[in-house]
């Protein structure tokens, strides 16, 4: 069977509001819910980012001065909780890819245009519930993690919001993760190959089918975790026989694939920056797709190197170090390739290429320790402590977030049809990677040395490294001053771009830019090398 | 290539009027219940890891008697028979002979549910009593939640298939179709957590 698509009724261009008042409607269009998507997250990032110098700012002493230790607690949850769920997860899947993987498949939007709006719908009220727990008797204190019993015991009324509100934006995920899967393998403009698909299209794929495979079983932990809570049930709760393990079993099932959620789409999103900055087609596309796959399968099955000090069986240690130790693998063959696709070309300087190799540079870095963390001797020595905090800001900060930066100074033209100021991007970038190195590289000292996570107090010979630490978290708050000021700047009175400023070869820069609602005039066009740099017309210019 | 709607006055492209694409619904769907099955998935390890780890304490009653879930069992295997019966129908534009089994169907799924829960009013221990209590009245009521959902689409679905002004016929099997394939994932569930809850 097939549908029909009758223009009148998918355009309805005349039920949906104009201009930027579209971006407060449910509107269908994938392009509108993809800024939805970015400008909703990176308010919520603004947010995590102040509670992000809360902290630092407690951290800066070793006493509890500036906050109580409760609130301290609280402020920590909502820092992560806002980060991962509200700003990196949806900004670098729902946000890029429901802008980009309509063009890149050659469709006029998603496979599930009512769907794609309603999982972005979801995210607002769930994160202002979020934020607003706050106010009722605190919000939740058992960190992001919300391990029990911590999270039993502490009040309960914060704790049950967090439980609701990551349910939705778990929902949220899903819904988004079926509709990527339903566009890429069956909305593909007919005579495309998947073997021709940008890079982008297949890390969204695995990274979907990790959201489709993963996210549900953390809602089923929390729906039982909030009956612990409510019911008096005892599934998690040792005093009544429970089990805390499983709860952590479970929620790492979830919140280790949830690590390469937040990373794969980065991968991907680099993989489009870096062959058109350095034009030259992307080194190794078909290593590029098993590697990630690769990760995709073993992202599955290293849940357990949370957990070594859970009191985990020595066959368990053994086969989730070897599991993890192996995921470097696919995940080294990719940076190899960014590495050779940079070797030799033509690199023009802006502030999309020094993010991505700001990326480059800092997940090198945090990709090592966490090939360090795998291993279960050490992984003991510094569970818990600032070491592991640092490797995971190198992740998701220095990885994702760098290309979220990378991606809106790329793709800014094509959505605005305006440039961004180059010199305030740059600007933007020294400080960022100087503020962000000089915030976690100290943190791993820290961590060796013994200083524990999650606690507001600490040992006063830890005072000096921790005040060079906040002294960097300041420069990534004045970072986004720069940020804000170009963005603002440029939408007003920006250079005009033209349809394609970097003479890319992707199908997203063969419309015009901003692009008109469905995407093209006629038909879409079919693109069979998306990195053939070096052999088309473009570069003979 | 564009050419006038001489009705609207509306310039629109030639290419655009004719775009067709497959029904991937079904698909959207399947990947759906790939999802939803990794929920129940995830409870089944729960219990399945409590169950090797966690002894029962003194004192403590677990215990289940088997003939409620077996009629149950058989109530849930006919009734995903009776639903596919009710698309062969509708196949062939019998939509009275459809609706009399989507009915049919949606009474079995009731009958089970009231089995289910004549079932729980009989059990020697409540919700809080012990893990293994909690456990199982999450599971079966996690099921018993999709069986509710289930039936009360079953009930939709055979009111749109009423013979004047139903939009439910041979040629929009759709939603037949998408419910039937619930319902048979919501039997292969249970058939999934009676040996594993009852039987092992």
């Amino acid at each position: 069977m097939t549908i029909s698509i009758d223009p009148q009724k998918t355009n309805n261009e005349s039920l949906q509001p104009k201009g930027w008042l579209r971006y407060f409607s449910f509107s269908l269009d994938h392009k509108v819910i993809g800024i939805q998507y970015l400008v909703c997250g990176f308010l919520f990032y603004l947010i995590g980012g102040t509670l992000a110098s809360a902290i630092r700012i407690e951290l800066a002493s070793p006493m509890s001065d500036f906050m109580p230790r409760d609130v301290y607690n609280q402020v920590l949850t909502l820092h992560g909780t806002i980060m991962i769920f509200l700003w990196i997860v949806p900004v670098v899947n729902g946000a890029f890819g429901n802008y980009l993987i309509p063009f890149y498949v050659g469709a006029r939007d998603m496979a599930f245009p009512r769907l794609n709006a309603v999982a972005f719908w979801l995210i607002p009220p769930s994160g202002l519930m979020l934020v607003a727990s706050y106010f009722v008797e605190g919000a939740a204190q058992a960190g992001w993690t919300a391990y029990p019993p911590l999270s039993i015991t502490t009040p309960q009324s914060g704790q049950i919001i967090w439980i609701l509100s990551v349910l939705l934006l778990g929902g949220s995920s899903i819904f988004g993760g079926i509709n990527f899967i339903a566009t890429i393998i069956k909305l593909r403009r007919p005579g495309l190959k998947l073997m021709q698909l940008p890079m982008y299209c297949w890390a969204m794929l695995g990274t979907s089918l990790l959201v489709v495979l993963s996210t549900p079983v953390l809602a089923g932990t929390l729906i039982l975790l909030s009956f612990d809570i409510i019911a008096n049930t005892g599934f998690f709760n040792p005093v009544l026989g429970g089990n805390v393990v499983v709860y952590q079993h479970l929620f790492w099932f979830y919140s280790h694939p949830a690590v390469y959620i937040m990373v794969l789409p980065a991968f991907g999103l680099v993989s489009e920056i870096l062959p058109v900055h350095a034009r030259k087609p992307l080194f190794g596309y078909t290593t590029m797709v098993f590697s990630i796959m690769g990760i995709v399968v073993l992202g599955l099955v290293v849940w357990a190197h949370h957990m070594f000090t859970s009191g985990t069986p020595p066959w368990m240690r053994l086969f989730f170090t070897i599991a993890t130790a192996f995921i470097a693998v696919p995940t080294g063959i990719k940076f190899f390739n960014w590495v050779a696709t940079l070797w030799g070309g033509k690199i023009s300087i802006n502030s999309a290429m020094l993010f991505s190799c700001g990326f480059i540079i800092n997940f090198v870095f945090g990709g090592i320790t966490g090939v360090a963390l795998a291993q279960v001797p050490f992984d003991i020595h510094v569970h818990d402590t600032y070491f592991v905090v640092a490797h995971f800001h190198y992740i998701v900060y220095g990885g994702t977030v760098f290309i979220i930066f990378s991606s809106i100074y790329h793709w800014f033209p094509k959505v605005t049809g305006k440039m961004l100021n180059e010199k305030l991007g740059i600007l933007h970038f020294i400080i960022t990677f100087i503020g962000f190195n000089l915030c976690f590289a100290p943190q791993h000292w820290l961590g060796l040395n013994g200083m524990p996570r999650r606690v507001a107090e600490y040992d006063p010979q830890f005072q000096f490294v921790n005040q060079i630490s906040s002294l960097g978290a300041l420069l990534m708050a004045i970072s986004t001053i720069p940020f804000l000021i170009n963005v603002f700047l440029s939408v007003r009175n920006g250079k005009d771009a033209g349809d394609n400023p970097w003479n890319a070869l992707t199908p997203e820069w063969l419309t015009s830019s901003p692009p008109p609602v469905e995407n093209w005039e006629g038909e879409a066009p079919l693109v069979e090398e998306p990195y053939g740099y070096g052999k088309k017309i473009y570069d003979q210019k | 290539m564009t050419t006038l709607d001489s009705s609207k006055g509306i310039q629109k492209n030639n290419s655009e009027v004719n775009e067709t694409h497959e029904d991937f619904r079904m698909f959207g769907l399947i990947t759906f219940l790939i999802a939803d099955g990794m929920t129940f998935a995830g409870f089944f390890a729960a219990y399945l890891t409590y169950k090797a780890v966690n002894p029962l304490p003194d004192g403590a009653i677990y215990e289940l008697e088997l003939p409620i879930p077996t009629l149950n069992t058989i109530l849930l295997l006919v009734s995903s028979a009776t639903f596919h019966k009710a698309g062969k129908a509708l196949l062939k534009d019998k939509n009275s002979d459809s609706q009399k089994w989507l009915f049919g169907t949606a009474f079995l799924g009731i009958i089970f549910l009231i089995c289910q829960l004549f079932e729980y009013f009989h059990l020697p221990f409540g919700l809080t009593d012990n893990l293994f209590a909690s456990t199982f009245y999450a599971l079966t009521g996690f099921h018993g939640l999709h069986v509710t959902l289930g039936t009360l689409m079953i009930l939709i679905i055979a009111w749109q298939s009423r013979i004047n002004g139903g939009r439910l016929t041979s040629q929009n099997m759709f939603p037949l179709e998408a419910v039937e394939l619930y319902w048979h994932f919501v039997d292969g569930i249970w058939v999934i957590l009676f040996i594993i809850l009852y039987l092992l």
